[in-house]
């Protein structure tokens, strides 16, 4: 299949690792990979600051990177931002009134994935081949479980996983106070969410804490890290990608 | 920075562990129970798609079906008063009282009369308004103010109801924190009023246009006594709450319980048309209420916010209501519904900072029985308030969203500001974390966690290094 990846501009910028271990593991299932370098931001903090209109011209700087018939699918590791092509797209499209942009973004969003979806529903794959001695538990983001519905993919994909010891995290999907900018405009009531997202996973005893979202294990990590828990996030994309050293 | 009045207004809440742990177990517990019974029907989800065309048919040609009530009502020896604000229905409940003579009043539990601040108009009046919810009661014995829709002292423990009663109520100086002698020391207290009152007020969860059938469901049996025993019953309503056919009440009357109480049926529902001679309040005023409504159906995104039927699922499933409880949002109505309803009923004039009081989880939005995507509902109104209300969209926020909008729009740009960010911190970094406090709203960020620095070889500078053969 003919793969382009989504890196998302937190994925790029900040949380390279998650990308570069995507590209791994889709290539390593025999998949064509590429990277449309003119992509940037799916404009998700805009939408959803309120800021329509700088929104939408992200959204059309998108659909003109992705536009082109020459991929199969379109792949992001990360739910929220899949979930503002899913969710928002069509709505903003709408909003602009113009007609050609309404079916373009139609003719885009079926073809945009979440990794984990991806991988499970489309390529009907749970053993991706990755061996991860850990001690993990997995964080279920709100926008992969609520707004694309993922399900237990994840879970499937982190149970094929040779050598983990996948442990079940308390509350877990009970959001760990993120939601963009409102981990700075209303930070401290995310700060009292992240706390008990905190103390969910360190009652679980695992060393790492993955989920499907950098940005959510941005604020995660960021809390378990001040803490000096030693618990440390790491991005599905990188235990799927992690194999034994032959 | 816009405003934020909410985030201020959480900061007492967040601080009080009493108050935590209080809303914890609470919304957990009824969480839980709710997610058991509804759970245990196989056609949850047709009966939330079913509560959703009904409200939208009912909002849709709410114009009709009104003067069809205000008919039927009429019709069943009803009085309909028809009120533009709080401040005229308030009035308009004060004369149709003052006619009576009566100087206290029974009141069946009601969020309109909260809303237009009956209580209040009626005291400066000399008129008495007892509330006989027990959780109502306790917010007014203690001169305190609601926090849930459903559980207006939600906020309070059982320890401290007692010594609220031991202060408060004649003869309760040997009152435990045993939650059955609490509600017997309210219902003596209760029982007197009942018997006395010639007028009682109610709020309606429900009105059939068809009929003319005013419908009030509730589990103390309070509404029956207040509903039945005095001679006059006035009763408001937001003209919302209307349904236009009685068997509409079939999909309701499923849905709200089980999504409020977690009930598979509440214990009291009331249902009455107009006057029955010789049976129960031989005078009925219906007070149809606007205050906002109006403003609100013609946004066609928010008005999705009228559909509401006050269950109150989404405060008990909200991640922020859990953790700042009710007060935080100053409104009647808070939670995840209040920070869509309050702005718009306000026209903005109240609660413009509740859009931005979610994470945008969409836990609401999966319990809402009638289906109010309510965090889509939130993105719009944030659209709004920065767009028309004074304070908010513009200033430094909105210089920095527009110039990042620009950067990003091109490649080039993008990838300058990447490599600018990245040197920029490159004296404070250290183990991927940047090291030293940063002003702004980043300081937020940085109280509680620590900041990722930008990293040392983006994603793109690895693709672009990677060899060509490896490219496909």
């Amino acid at each position: 299949m003919r793969i382009a990846l989504f890196t998302t501009c937190v994925g790029d910028t900040l949380f390279p690792a998650a990308s570069i271990a995507t590209v791994a593991v889709l290539e390593r299932l025999g998949h064509s990979v590429s990277f449309p370098e003119e992509q940037t931001c799916c404009g998700q903090m805009h939408a959803n600051s309120g800021y329509t209109e700088e929104a939408t011209r992200l959204l059309r700087h998108f659909v003109d990177t992705f536009c082109g018939d020459e991929f199969d699918a379109i792949v992001a590791p990360s739910g929220s931002c899949a979930a503002m092509v899913e969710d928002q797209y069509a709505r903003l499209a709408r909003r602009s009134g113009d007609e050609q942009l309404i079916r373009a973004v139609a003719a885009l969003t079926p073809r945009v994935f979440e990794l984990s979806q991806f991988l499970v529903e489309e390529l009907d794959v749970e053993d991706v081949g990755a061996y991860y001695p850990h001690r993990v538990t997995y964080h279920p983001t709100c926008h992969s479980l609520r707004l694309l519905r993922v399900g237990d993919a994840p879970l499937r994909l982190l149970r094929a996983v040779r050598g983990i010891d996948l442990v079940e995290l308390g509350e877990a999907d009970g959001c760990c106070g993120f939601g963009g900018t409102f981990a700075v405009k209303n930070a401290e009531v995310s700060a009292a969410m992240l706390a008990d997202k905190c103390r969910a996973v360190l009652d679980t005893g695992a060393e790492v804490c993955t989920a499907l979202d950098s940005s959510c294990l941005m604020q995660i990590g960021g809390g378990l890290t001040r803490q000096r828990t030693g618990v440390r996030t790491v991005h599905l994309a990188e235990i799927l990608a992690a194999q034994e050293e032959r | 920075m816009s405003r934020n009045e909410f985030a201020d207004a959480a900061r007492p809440a967040l601080e009080d562990s009493q108050l935590r742990a209080n809303l914890r177990e609470a919304t957990h517990t009824i969480r839980d129970k709710r997610a058991r019974v509804t759970g245990e029907l196989a056609d949850w989800e047709e009966l939330r798609e079913a509560g959703r065309r009904i409200k939208e048919r009912a909002m849709r040609h709410l114009d009709v079906h009104l003067e069809q009530l205000e008919r039927t009502v009429t019709k069943a020896g009803g009085r309909v008063h028809w009120a533009r604000d709080g401040a005229e229905a308030n009035r308009l409940i004060g004369d149709l009282i003052a006619a009576t003579g009566a100087d206290e009043v029974v009141k069946v539990k009601s969020m309109v009369t909260d809303e237009i601040a009956l209580n209040s108009a009626l005291a400066e009046r000399g008129i008495t308004a007892v509330e006989t919810d027990l959780a109502e009661l306790i917010i007014q014995l203690s001169h305190d103010s609601s926090s849930h829709i459903l559980v207006p002292a939600i906020h309070r423990n059982r320890g401290e109801i007692r010594e609220i009663f031991r202060r408060e109520l004649a003869g309760t100086e040997a009152l435990s924190d045993d939650p059955a002698q609490l509600a017997e020391a309210a219902r003596a207290h209760l029982r007197r009023k009942f018997l006395s009152a010639r007028v009682a007020i109610s709020g309606a969860n429900f009105a059939v246009a068809e009929t003319g059938a005013v419908c009030v469901v509730e589990s103390e049996g309070n509404g029956r006594m207040c509903t039945t025993l005095p001679r006059s019953l006035i009763t408001v309503m937001g003209i919302e709450k209307l349904l236009p056919r009685f068997a509409d009440l079939g999909v309701m009357l499923q849905l709200l319980p089980r999504s409020s109480t977690a009930e598979r049926m509440n214990p009291y529902t009331s249902l009455w048309t107009g006057v029955t001679r010789g049976d129960g309040p031989q005078e009925f005023h219906l007070v149809l209420l606007d205050a906002g409504r109006t403003a609100t159906l013609r946004d066609e995104v928010g008005r999705e916010a009228l559909n509401c039927i006050r269950c109150s699922a989404c405060l008990n499933v909200c991640p922020v209501y859990e953790r700042t409880g009710g007060h935080a949002y100053e409104s009647t109505y808070p939670g995840p519904i209040g920070a869509i309803l309050t702005p718009q009923l306000s026209e903005f004039r109240k609660g413009a900072s509740l859009p931005w009081a979610s994470s945008l989880c969409g836990a609401c939005y999966d319990v809402c029985p009638v289906k109010i995507d309510i965090p889509t509902v939130l993105v719009h109104l944030r659209g709004r308030v920065n767009r028309e209300v004074e304070g908010y969209g513009g200033g430094g926020e909105g210089a920095a969203m527009g110039l990042l909008a620009r950067v990003f729009q091109r490649r080039g740009s993008y990838e300058r500001a990447q490599r600018l960010a990245r040197a920029l911190s490159r004296p404070i970094v250290r183990d991927g974390w940047i090291t030293r406090r940063l002003p702004g709203p980043i300081a937020g960020w940085q109280s509680v966690r620590e900041l990722p620095a930008p990293a040392s070889e983006t994603f793109r500078e690895w693709w672009r290094s990677r060899p060509p053969e490896d490219k496909r």
